[in-house]
């Protein structure tokens, strides 16, 4: 009755109903707690994760559809020597998270971006980036998407003038 | 009147309280204990907040919250500045929710600018706390650093150089005048010697400390206004961070919640069969104003709430509306008396109204409680603590001491999670008294988004006289709220004649904090209405703001340094309008200029947008940057689509379907921040970014449409 797949490169059985949603099976079941309930209706993308090389909001995806199919979720970006995902690199280096609750959403987003298109224009950022951040991070967001793809970042941080 | 009276009534209580505040520690028993949690043998405690370990780490604990400001790391700047510390040996650590760690540092801060009349925009209900000297561990009023940070990290890292100092003095048998510091070291460079800070903490720590130690100047700074990475981000980008949501123990059952639609409403009465008939729903608990269904996991939960019909009342509120409330405010604000007329001159009269908006963290509420033989242990994300643990032991029927609470990362707060009005609290005690399993309660975001606590719904008349001269003769206005406004209602422009007169309305809601609180609103009607002053004597709204503000003040400096970094007065494309705002918040002055057009659907589309900020000194200007940019998205993205109504006395709206935030597509796609250090006393930074943000939306449209937008949200309403 259990549903198998692959977890972060892992076999994993979900025991649940197949109508529980993928996000609570990963969080609950697997203790995969990096993706995030957000609005349970697939408007905020707090919950993205990949199936199948896809992005998709697990607040909405049954259990019933993921069998024999292959998740990534946020855990499952390091490289094996536990080398940050180039993305994950990129939201350090440009200081990315405020509150941090949507940014694993917003990584799985990017990252499933820019699998699509090496060097994302400034248009398919904005179409590909709908997940939503009340911090406030979207200049950061999409700075870093431009660094993580060897773009020169029109640096919007520049502007900011220190202290002196 | 009624500010009179406050302001007479907290400075009676500040002068009672003297003694309380006259020293920035706790006092000695607190402290102690809080030493004694915290500080193990062979470590030195200076006062709480710093410890220093025998390998030269350094501890800070920060009494208030990073919920994504940088105030941690920023906190451990200043520590490690005073302290001359070696930055690679620091880490924060959130300080525990005991009395001993209570903020006394915005208790000082906030009392401070009481006494002196400086209590702009703290809340009522603060302004009580503080005056009653209740020990509160609170983040909010964007105090942080200038009150936790100036108050208690860097007159703690001062004091214990000065100690660490004075025990090397005694050990090297020299003159404590011929030591310095530097990277965690007391050196005395004659004799070529030096002392590590862990060899000298724990003895160190036991002398007296200094109660008002020197403070370094700017011109010495090393940490202060560098940008060091933050602490908190990499557990934020590999899923490692743990949340209030995030708790998960050992037999930990799962609950959800449905509460009475109106505020006030109770529940009458549920049949609990549908529920329980639900595979793995295991309890139906009926609290006064809520029912609770408590599963293995949240889905089933979710499945087994959706399966009841619970009958509530509506608490006597059944006929309010938003419509309602405007009316209602709108009358009171007609009994307000009329402007005189300027001879020769112009009369200009407006009226503006704000919705009550939701602060819509991207975590929805979620706690963990387990009541075990007459304890309770809970864990959750609060704005404040401390009062978070009393709140819980009163909910549970228990003492203080027997409530262990665990603050956890917090996805969002904005205003929306101080305890006082979290009825998740109440609940998740009184359910986990009913269970034997720990149980997480977590509220759906239907449940998040209709039982808010809002910012309050304002209506506003707003009058003002234009001599012959063109200039500001007298300025009144009339507002309705709940809740006093009229510090946040004032205008940094010098006018002969100003008033602005609060008539108390009183909904069915909390009149809850929102970031830059009333800033919010009141920033909206007042920099727009002064835009469309401008406009009605035939000046540029720029040019007109500059004649109303003082000479060499921080104000125009402001306005100007925005004005010329916007390139202000250049041309822009036929439909594209240019718009300017100028507000202050929590001691930190902003002034923003937006360049927007309409979609073709009406809504604004904002193309660019310039902020400077004179906030005094700046502790981490990367993370200064990120907060004001912050601040300035969430402004739009409130101006444009935002807005909670009432109908029946009930909240319409349930999730992000009907309660839209700007998406990145939509955040201006080039946006500019720059700081002034004017040499001002320090202000905040977590929330003035806001406030310009509505206005110079609004006056920005007004150039590109000749539409005035006078309610918010702004929507479509600016399409001809």
């Amino acid at each position: 009755m259990a549903i198998t797949a692959t977890v972060n490169g892992k076999p994993a059985e979900f025991t649940g109903e197949p109508d529980t949603p993928l996000l609570w099976a990963l969080r609950e079941e697997l203790g995969l707690t990096g993706t995030k309930f957000g609005c349970g209706i697939a408007a905020c993308g707090a919950c993205s994760v990949h199936v199948g090389g896809e992005v998709v909001r697990s607040c909405s995806l049954p259990i019933s559809e993921v069998a024999g199919k292959a998740v990534t979720t946020i855990e499952g970006l390091k490289a094996a020597d536990g080398t940050l995902h180039a993305v994950q690199q990129a939201w350090i280096d440009i200081q990315v998270p405020q509150c941090g609750y949507c940014q694993s959403g917003q990584i799985m987003a990017a990252v499933a971006l820019i699998k699509q298109s090496a060097k994302p224009s400034h248009a398919q950022i904005d179409e590909a980036m709908t997940n939503l951040c009340r911090c406030g991070t979207y200049p950061r967001i999409r700075e870093a998407i431009l660094k993580a793809t060897g773009q020169a970042a029109e640096k919007s941080a520049a502007a900011a003038t220190g202290a002196a | 009147m009624g500010v009179k009276r406050r302001n007479f009534l907290i400075g009676a209580a500040v002068v009672a309280g003297a003694g309380v505040f006259g020293s920035i520690w706790a006092d000695g028993s607190a402290r102690s204990k809080a030493i004694a949690a915290t500080v193990k043998p062979g470590e030195g405690g200076f006062n709480a907040w710093i410890k220093i370990a025998p390998d030269d780490t350094v501890t800070v604990y920060s009494p208030t919250i990073d919920f994504g400001q940088g105030s941690h790391t920023a906190l451990a700047q200043m520590a490690a500045e005073e302290l001359d510390a070696d930055w690679t040996k620091i880490r924060v650590e959130q300080a525990p929710p005991i009395p001993g760690f209570a903020n006394s540092g915005l208790v000082r801060g906030f009392v401070g600018e009481l006494s002196q009349g400086l209590s702009r925009h703290l809340p009522q209900s603060l302004a009580s706390l503080v005056a009653r000297s209740v020990p509160i561990q609170l983040t909010g009023g964007s105090s942080s650093i200038r009150f936790a940070g100036q108050n208690l990290m860097r007159k703690t890292g001062a004091a214990a150089r000065l100690a660490l100092i004075a025990e090397a003095a005694e050990r090297l048998a020299v003159p404590a005048a011929e030591l310095t510091t530097a990277y965690s070291k007391v050196i005395h460079a004659k004799s070529a010697r030096s002392l590590r800070y862990g060899e000298l903490a724990a003895a160190a720590a036991g002398r007296s400390l200094e109660a008002d130690p020197p403070l370094k100047a700017e011109k010495d700074f090393r940490h202060i206004g560098q940008s060091p990475a933050r602490f908190d981000i990499p557990g934020k980008v590999d899923g490692t961070a743990q949340f209030g949501m995030d708790v998960a123990l050992p037999e930990m059952r799962v609950a959800t919640v449905m509460m009475a639609p109106v505020r006030d409403g109770k529940l009458l009465s549920v049949d609990e069969k549908p529920a329980l008939a639900v595979p793995g729903v295991e309890r139906v608990i009926k609290l006064d104003e809520a029912v609770v269904v408590v599963a293995k996991g949240y889905w089933q939960a979710s499945k087994g709430l959706a399966a009841l019909s619970p009958q509530f009342s509506d608490g006597g509120h059944g006929a309010l509306s938003s419509a309602s409330i405007f009316a209602a405010q709108d009358k009171l604000n007609a009994e307000g008396k009329a402007l005189a007329q300027p001879a020769g001159g112009k009369f200009v009269t407006a009226d503006y109204k704000a919705p009550f908006l939701h602060q819509a963290m991207m975590e929805p509420f979620a706690m963990t409680a387990h009541y075990k033989n007459g304890k309770l242990e809970a864990w959750g994300g609060l704005q404040d603590p401390l009062a978070t643990r009393g709140q819980l032991a009163k909910a549970a029927g228990i003492d203080s001491e027997d409530v262990t609470f665990h603050q956890m990362i917090m996805g969002g707060g904005f205003g929306r999670r101080f305890p006082q009005y979290c009825q998740i609290v109440e609940q998740v005690a009184a359910v986990a008294k009913q269970v034997p399993w720990p149980v997480k309660l977590i509220w759906s975001r239907e449940q998040e988004v209709s039982h808010g606590a809002y910012r309050p719904q304002v209506a506003i008349r707003l009058q003002a006289g234009l001599g012959a001269d063109g200039r500001l003769a007298a300025w009144a206005s009339d507002y309705a709220q709940d809740g006093d406004a009229r510090s946040d209602a004032t205008v940094p422009y010098a006018i002969p004649s100003f008033e602005a007169r609060h008539h108390k309305y009183i909904s069915n809601q909390v009149d809850a904090y929102f970031r830059s609180v009333n800033s919010s609103q009141h920033g909206f009607f007042n920099e727009s209405f002064i835009d469309e002053l401008a406009h009605a004597a035939g000046k540029d709204p720029y040019q007109f703001r500059r004649e109303h503000l003082p000479a060499g003040g921080r104000h125009l400096k402001v306005l100007d340094e925005a004005a010329r970094l916007a390139r202000w007065g250049t041309p822009l494309p036929q439909g594209t309008g240019r718009g300017i705002a100028l507000t202050e918040n929590f001691g930190t002055i902003v002034a923003e200029v937006i360049e927007a057009r309409l979609r073709d659907d009406g809504y604004p589309q904002v193309l660019k947008a310039t902020a400077v900020v004179d906030c005094g000194m700046v502790v981490n200007p990367r993370n200064a940057e990120a907060q004001i940019m912050g601040g300035l998205i969430m402004g739009l993205s409130t101006a444009i689509g935002e807005e909670i109504t009432l109908d029946k006395g009930a909240v319409v709206q349930t999730n992000f379907g009907d309660y839209p935030l700007l998406r990145l597509a939509e955040a201006p796609p080039e946006i500019s921040v720059h700081f002034i250090n004017s040499g001002a006393k320090i202000g905040g930074l977590g929330e003035p970014g806001l406030p310009p943000a509505a206005p110079a939306l609004a006056n920005a449209l007004f150039v590109a449409t000749g539409k005035r937008v006078r309610q918010l949200p702004i929507r479509d309403q600016a399409k001809a």
